[in-house]
């Protein structure tokens, strides 16, 4: 860790402290972090991961649906997470950069050699189940248009729409790659999170979709999977993917994870997906039930039924039922806020003052805060691995950063503007500059200071719902999590709060708003 | 530099004027605001500083408090050079009422009033502009603790003129101090203003553009016109003998002068 960055995690581990968020103080006693990618089977393999490492008595902190590969890959680079579950093909096409060829063996020693060799990152032996991008189609467009193969579907695709996950899309051995070797022209493509996919696909939104082969949705939605009679997508392992520091301090962890080679086959997998995806059952639950069954853990496997957090329950009941993680949800997600939030005070207001006595390059500067605030949020907090990892640092300087732009604004107008009779007069009488901005412009312009900081509360609320990505945490862990594994009831359970949240905080902004307000000039008067 | 300046006896310090410009010129960018202007106000009279919009007035009533410097010439106070005058010093010695008043809008009167002593450091600023607000007819007990948002234009003004009064200062500018107001209760302030300043026989310059009221209270007139001194004398004489066809034109527009 350089110096600031030293230096700004303990201040923010200071401000932490309390809300049960801590670094563990030495390597051999931290925590394994383990994080997943943002689909259902991601979540549910990292799962067993942090729980079988628990059951050898290894503490876990988990990140599970951190982000996307890029984003899983350069935070296990980086150091910030141990362990995830990684696709051989992904490791070869996404991150490698290489075409896909060989045996699913051939592929997986290139890349064990490749990422040993490169960044000292290990790929564990696999799990067992071999898994591929599906392509998927309705039942009735597949009897319709006579449809079983990707080469079938090539006649009929300028009348179909895609709906293909972000990450298929911007992968050459996802969507370009397939375009090329089947020569698909669909009439449109749309970039479609994991969670409404399939309802889009339903619905008749979009007419195909891509899928993994052991992904538990297919069932549930009776979906008609096209061969891949070129045999494009290249059968892909999964394994845990395992960071340097790990592989060379904790043998105990690494073997704990080895324990899983070869213990999942694609038929165990798909059940367990769908019990995930389909079912609505908890991650936890199934994982626990999938060590159970492969004999890794004692004692039966516990097969829930109708008393199980299931998909019955209404929202209220779930509400209720995980209150106690919501207010704690709550807890973080309003610390980021109020931390972001006073940093960016404490630059912005002497900012905005600042740019008062320098007119000339006010407009300039103001101009730059305000392109901050149009970078799309989830591509500045992707911005942040690189230089601070993942977790609460990165996030509070994403949230920091796009805060400042209204508060800067409405401070260096507030002030600019402050009453110029009252200010010309009062110069004029021999009042010195700091006189006339401490007891007048400041004064006059403090509602128009606080009315920034309120919009900023605001965007920050909504924001940091997105902090999550990163493993930040807060009211964005639902939402994330009940994206990836289709979950109404949990994505309204982080969405649900996070919107009465903004409301509080912008109301309590008011108040101190208008008690800002001086005597004089409130509506109204005395 | 004059002899006179340094430790002037008494008689002589009488005959320095008060306010004396001599030669001032300024400019801004290209245009030429004021042009070789000279003037002198002597202690304990009121000058009217006339003229049309842009013809200079209120830049020269500003070099007097430094809020405005001049390029070529020479400004000086009671007979001292203002370029060796601390800028904020001289400020707060002078009186200043502008246009609108420029009340301080969440201070309450009381508090406005008492700006100048507070910032001076007197020793009871309170009772100094409670005593100012009731020579401009603003009895304390009614107004102190009123905002100005909560007064009349004419009332602001009056709170603007104690405030500019209430450090007891021996000169005081005046910048349009009825311009914004109705007649009637303009007629109210010139009178009460006119009396008040003859009455505590302070030096006072007042910009307006209001002819017949300048010449009803001032003891002369400086007629200005595109940054250039067309005539300064007493009203009687200004509406008698005006020296040039702009300052009788001036004047009867104003209905100031019948025409010949």
């Amino acid at each position: 860790m350089s110096r600031p960055r030293a230096l700004l995690a303990v201040l923010v581990g200071s401000c932490l402290l309390g809300t049960g968020y801590r670094d563990p103080p030495t390597l051999q006693q931290r925590a394994v972090v383990v994080a997943s990618k943002t689909f259902g089977e991601s979540y549910l393999l990292a799962e067993i991961f942090a729980q079988i490492l628990e059951i050898r008595g290894i503490p876990v902190t988990r990140r599970l649906g951190l982000g996307a590969t890029e984003i899983t890959f350069q935070a296990l680079r980086a150091g910030a997470i141990d362990v995830y579950p990684e696709y051989t093909g992904t490791g070869l096409v996404a991150i490698l950069g290489q075409t896909p060829e060989g045996t699913p063996e051939h592929v997986f020693r290139t890349v064990s050699r490749i990422f040993r060799e490169r960044w000292g990152i290990r790929w564990l032996p696999p799990l067992g189940f071999e898994n591929t991008y599906a392509i998927a189609v309705r039942p009735e467009s597949a009897r319709a248009d006579r449809l079983r193969t990707l080469s079938d579907l090539a006649e009929v695709a300028p009348g179909y729409v895609g709906g293909f996950s972000p990450d298929f899309v911007g992968r050459s051995d996802g969507l370009a790659g397939m375009r090329g070797s089947y020569d698909l022209r669909f009439r449109d493509t749309r970039s479609l999170m994991q969670a409404v996919k399939y309802e889009a696909l339903a619905e008749g939104e979009v007419d195909v979709i891509d899928a993994y082969s052991t992904d538990g949705l297919i069932s549930r939605y009776d979906l008609q999977i096209l061969a891949d009679d070129l045999d494009f997508f290249p059968p892909y392992h999964a394994a845990p993917l395992v960071g340097p520091s790990l592989w060379r301090g904790r043998p105990d962890a690494v073997r704990a994870l080895t324990e899983l080679a070869g213990t999942l086959d694609e038929e165990v997998m798909r059940e367990l997906n769908r019990r995930v995806e389909v079912d609505g059952e908890g991650v936890a639950l199934v994982a626990r039930d999938a060590l159970a069954e492969i004999g890794l853990v004692d004692g039966p496997p516990v097969r829930l039924g109708a008393d199980d957090a299931g998909a019955g329950q209404s929202l209220g009941a779930y509400l209720w039922e995980n209150r106690n993680q919501t207010l704690a949800l709550t807890a973080r997600h309003l610390l980021l806020v109020i931390v972001s939030l006073l940093g960016a005070c404490l630059v912005a207001i002497p900012l905005g003052l600042i740019l008062d006595r320098r007119e000339q390059s006010a407009e300039a500067v103001i101009r730059t805060v305000g392109l901050l605030q149009t970078i799309p949020s989830i591509a500045l907090l992707a911005l942040m691995i690189p230089v601070l990892g993942i977790g609460v640092v990165p996030a509070l300087v994403a949230l920091f950063l796009y805060s400042l732009f209204p508060i800067v604004r409405n401070t260096y107008t507030g002030i600019r503007d402050a009453d110029p009779a009252a200010v010309g007069s009062a110069r004029s009488l021999g009042m010195t500059d700091r006189q006339v901005l401490r007891l007048i412009r400041l004064p006059l312009a403090a509602p128009i200071i606080m009315a920034g900081v309120r919009t900023a509360a605001v965007i920050t609320v909504g924001t940091a719902t997105l902090a999550a990505f990163i493993g930040a945490g807060g009211l964005g862990d639902p939402i994330v999590a009940g994206l990836a594994l289709s979950d109404t009831r949990m994505i309204l359970s982080g969405a649900v709060p996070a919107a009465l949240l903004a409301f509080l905080v912008d109301g309590a902004l008011g108040l101190v708003e208008r008690a800002l307000t001086p005597a004089g000039l409130k509506p109204g008067g005395s | 530099m004059p002899d006179d300046r340094h430790s002037p006896d008494a008689s002589a310090r009488d005959r320095i004027p008060a306010l004396r410009a001599e030669g001032v010129e300024k400019r801004y960018g290209t245009v030429r605001v004021l042009d070789r202007v000279s003037l002198a106000v002597e202690r304990g009279e009121v000058v009217a500083l006339v003229g049309e919009s842009g013809a200079g007035k209120t830049t020269l009533l500003r070099l007097f408090n430094r809020m405005v410097s001049a390029d070529a010439g020479e400004v000086s106070v009671g007979g001292r050079d203002i370029e060796t005058l601390d800028p904020v010093g001289l400020r707060r010695s002078i009186g200043y009422v502008q246009q609108e008043g420029g009340l301080i809008p969440h201070w309450s009167v009381l508090r406005n009033a008492a700006l100048v002593p507070r910032l001076r450091s007197m020793s009871s600023p309170t009772d100094l502009a409670a005593k100012a607000l009731e020579l401009v007819g603003l009895p304390a007990e009614t107004f102190a603790d009123r905002y100005p948002s909560e007064l009349s234009g004419g009332q602001r003004q009056r709170v603007a003129l104690a405030r500019a009064l209430a450090a007891e200062p021996e000169i005081i500018l005046l910048d349009e101090p009825w311009g914004a107001l109705d007649v009637i209760t303009r007629a109210e302030l010139v009178e009460s203003v006119q009396r008040l300043l003859h009455a505590i026989g302070v030096t006072a310059l007042i910009v307006t553009h209001d002819i017949p009221n300048a010449i009803r209270m001032a003891d002369r007139i400086a007629v200005l016109r595109n940054g250039r001194l067309e005539q300064v004398a007493e009203p009687e004489t200004i509406r008698s003998e005006p020296r040039t066809r702009y300052v009788a034109d001036l004047l009867e527009r104003a209905g100031a002068r019948s025409p010949r």
